[in-house]
């Protein structure tokens, strides 16, 4: 089984994708000729065309607009945005309609569209290009939200979220995309969407994380008896599994790389404590970004949750 | 080195149909007596909709309400053009569109009830529902002709948006994409001269919407767009052109906006009345009905027939709409995915 990393990964999940199903068309600045700036989309061009992969003007929200009106048609785009710092002009198209066709035409019309982003800090990039605004995404109904961790993952979760009939947002971590190599099977594997991970069982303290803040958390780990989940998909996440875990350990601590006001672990807490706090032994603890404007490359590092800020938190809930 | 001009552009201006009924014989599209009358009873159709709508609003009978009066023959006569199989993303004072392709009259007053399932677009049809973000449908309609055109399909999409649309920045971005493809969509601005309370020269400096169209690299036209013959041939050449796989087109139809913005509006508050009698002889209806009369087509007994029926067909379309059951309440939990969440299942039974 070859050993990939995670570009290679969700190379491989388009090109089979693509070989399965003819509606599948990529499109997104850079990604044809130069096979997008990670080079995710590599060799794609060659293989099937310019009428199935699409280099288009420097326009975010004529990208996924026109990835919509390619969905409404009944193709199966994947839309390419740079970074996600450059998602924002497109937001309006993602809220005012992808996240509403099926429910303004009432199921007549559906928008079955992946936008993929690279996301999140680590790799001392300018401005702009390492955010992880996630939560936006999660608050609007309509929209799904994925982040896969690894290799394996990515692969799976992207042939999931290509075949999902709604539109989803599929972030991949930039400080991920060569930093690890696994097994990655080729031939199709499906991970389902809406489900997480235990990574890791323990019986002391939860660990929710996601993306590249998984490999931090597992970092932290010591000596404790932690469970730790990879969300995998925030929207709709997995209330069963991180429920199920928060009231055997009664100790919860979450990780994202996002400030931390109105962060998805804000989401996570709630509810958490809705439904689960007459098992919890400590509060509930976030490690999170700083509700700061990202700084740029020199402050970076001090940004990011660290792996001591972690082991802090959790030997923070284990006095409890 | 000298200086040299290297590009430039001229706008045309397609008028047909005069005020007084007269039409340019040399200009006129083919189209049967049969054919023209038919527009003739859209146009009736259309304004007798549009003025029950406005009634019921008035009523407390319907919701807020974009009242289409005088734009009929921008809306009619570029429907005309479409055949049903083509693809239409309108902005949200298009219900002469929607009532010309035939879309059911009672869904249309049961979406401005408040009823999505009135858009619920039936099959056969290809219209989209109602898009109030304005201008944000130009890249859906690029993208759509990109589908188009990457199946090898005999369709056209067009496209529907006013002066204020222009301004955006999707509108640029759609008719970019659209140049840079050379996509199969006709992009029809319905110039009414007012967006809310903004007039025409200052949503751009420049001097007429159309040559806009230049600067992406396709032809753009202005039309007299209370002429329905000017734009029903500018629209049926545009899509002829478009389904020959030559590109898109963008048609100015030079028209205004008699109503308020909308029931919620008040138009007196930013507009002098001596600008809308000055638009009234252009009424669409009026100069049609001339030339119709001096062709043999209309007389009174016609007209009467024709009020009578679109009379009978908005009646019924309303007492179709009224006696529709109230949503069920689930229902706007059923559209928001393909499958419900396991919290939408649990927020459901709060209901």
């Amino acid at each position: 089984m070859p050993k990939l990393n995670m570009v290679q990964a969700i190379n491989l999940a388009l090109k089979e994708e693509m070989q399965k199903d003819k509606n599948v068309v990529l499109l997104g600045e850079d990604v044809g000729k130069d096979g997008g700036v990670f080079r995710v989309s590599e060799g794609l061009l060659d293989a099937f065309g310019h009428e199935r992969v699409i280099d288009t003007p420097l326009a975010e929200s004529g990208i996924v607009g026109a990835a919509i009106g390619l969905a409404l048609y009944g193709l199966k785009p994947v839309a390419e945005i740079q970074f996600m710092g450059f998602i924002y002009p497109a937001i309006d198209q993602i809220f005012s309609h992808a996240s509403r066709i099926r429910a303004r035409s009432r199921g007549r019309f559906t928008c079955p569209l992946v936008v993929r982003a690279p996301y999140g800090a680590g790799i001392k990039a300018p401005e702009l290009h390492s955010e992880s605004s996630e939560a936006l995404f999660c608050h609007m109904s309509g929209i799904k939200v994925v982040v896969p961790s690894s290799p394996y993952n990515a692969k799976g979760l992207l042939i999931s979220s290509i075949r999902d009939p709604d539109p989803v947002i599929f972030l991949e971590s930039t400080k991920l995309y060569r930093s690890i190599k696994e097994d990655v099977p080729e031939g199709e594997y499906i991970i389902p969407l809406g489900k997480a991970r235990v990574v890791r069982e323990g019986k002391a303290v939860t660990l929710l994380a996601w993306g590249s803040m998984l490999h931090r958390t597992l970092q932290a780990i010591e000596d404790i008896d932690a469970e730790v989940i990879d969300l995998m998909t925030l929207k709709p996440f997995d209330e069963e599994t991180i429920l199920k875990s928060a009231k055997k350990t009664g100790r919860v601590v979450i990780v994202h790389e996002a400030p931390k006001t109105c962060g998805f672990g804000a989401e996570l807490s709630a509810t958490i404590a809705e439904d689960a706090m007459l098992h919890l032994k400590s509060p509930i603890m976030r490690v999170t970004g700083y509700d700061v404007v990202l700084p740029l490359p020199k402050l970076e590092d001090y940004y990011i949750p660290t792996s001591a800020r972690i082991k802090k938190a959790i030997e923070e809930v284990m006095k409890y | 080195m000298p200086e040299k001009i290297i590009e430039s552009c001229n706008v045309k201006r397609l008028e047909i149909l005069d005020e007084g009924g007269n039409a340019d014989e040399s200009l006129m599209p083919p189209l049967s007596d049969e054919q023209i009358k038919k527009m003739y009873e859209l146009l009736v159709l259309s304004r007798a909709f549009d003025q029950r709508a406005l009634n019921l609003q008035r009523e407390g009978r319907l919701g807020t309400y974009a009242s289409i009066l005088g734009q009929e023959a921008s809306q009619i006569g570029s429907a005309f053009a479409l055949e049903k199989s083509d693809w239409i993303f309108p902005s949200f004072r298009e219900m002469g569109v929607y009532i010309t392709m035939g879309y059911p009259l009672h869904m249309l007053f049961q979406y401005w009830s408040g009823d999505e399932r009135g858009v619920k677009c039936p099959e056969g049809l290809n219209i989209f529902p109602v898009c109030v973000p304005v201008g944000t449908q130009l890249p859906h309609a690029a993208g759509a002709a990109m589908g188009v055109k990457y199946r090898g399909d005999k369709k056209a999409v067009a496209c529907y948006f006013g002066d204020g649309g222009t301004s955006e920045g999707d509108f640029h971005e759609g008719m970019n994409f659209a140049g840079v493809f050379k996509l199969p969509v006709v992009f029809i601005c319905q110039n009414n001269h007012w967006a809310i309370s903004v007039p025409r020269e200052k949503q751009t400096a420049s001097k007429t919407l159309a040559q806009k169209a230049f600067a992406y690299g396709f032809e753009g036209i202005q039309v007299d767009g209370n002429d329905v013959f000017a734009v029903y041939k500018a629209v049926k050449e545009a899509l002829e052109k478009a389904k020959k796989d030559s590109g898109p087109t963008f048609i100015e139809c030079f028209t205004y906006r008699m109503s308020d913005h909308t029931t919620a509006d008040d138009a007196a508050r930013y507009r002098l009345k001596e600008e809308i009698d000055n638009w009234k002889p252009k009424d669409p209806i009026l100069r049609l009905k001339l030339f119709m009369e001096k062709k043999g087509l209309w007389n009174k007994q016609y007209q009467t027939d024709v009020e009578n029926k679109a009379k009978e067909a908005v009646d019924e379309a309303v007492k179709m709409e009224e006696a529709i059951e109230h949503p069920e309440p689930k229902d706007m939990f059923t559209f928001t995915y393909a499958k419900l969440t396991q919290r939408q299942m649990r927020q459901m039974k709060e209901l």
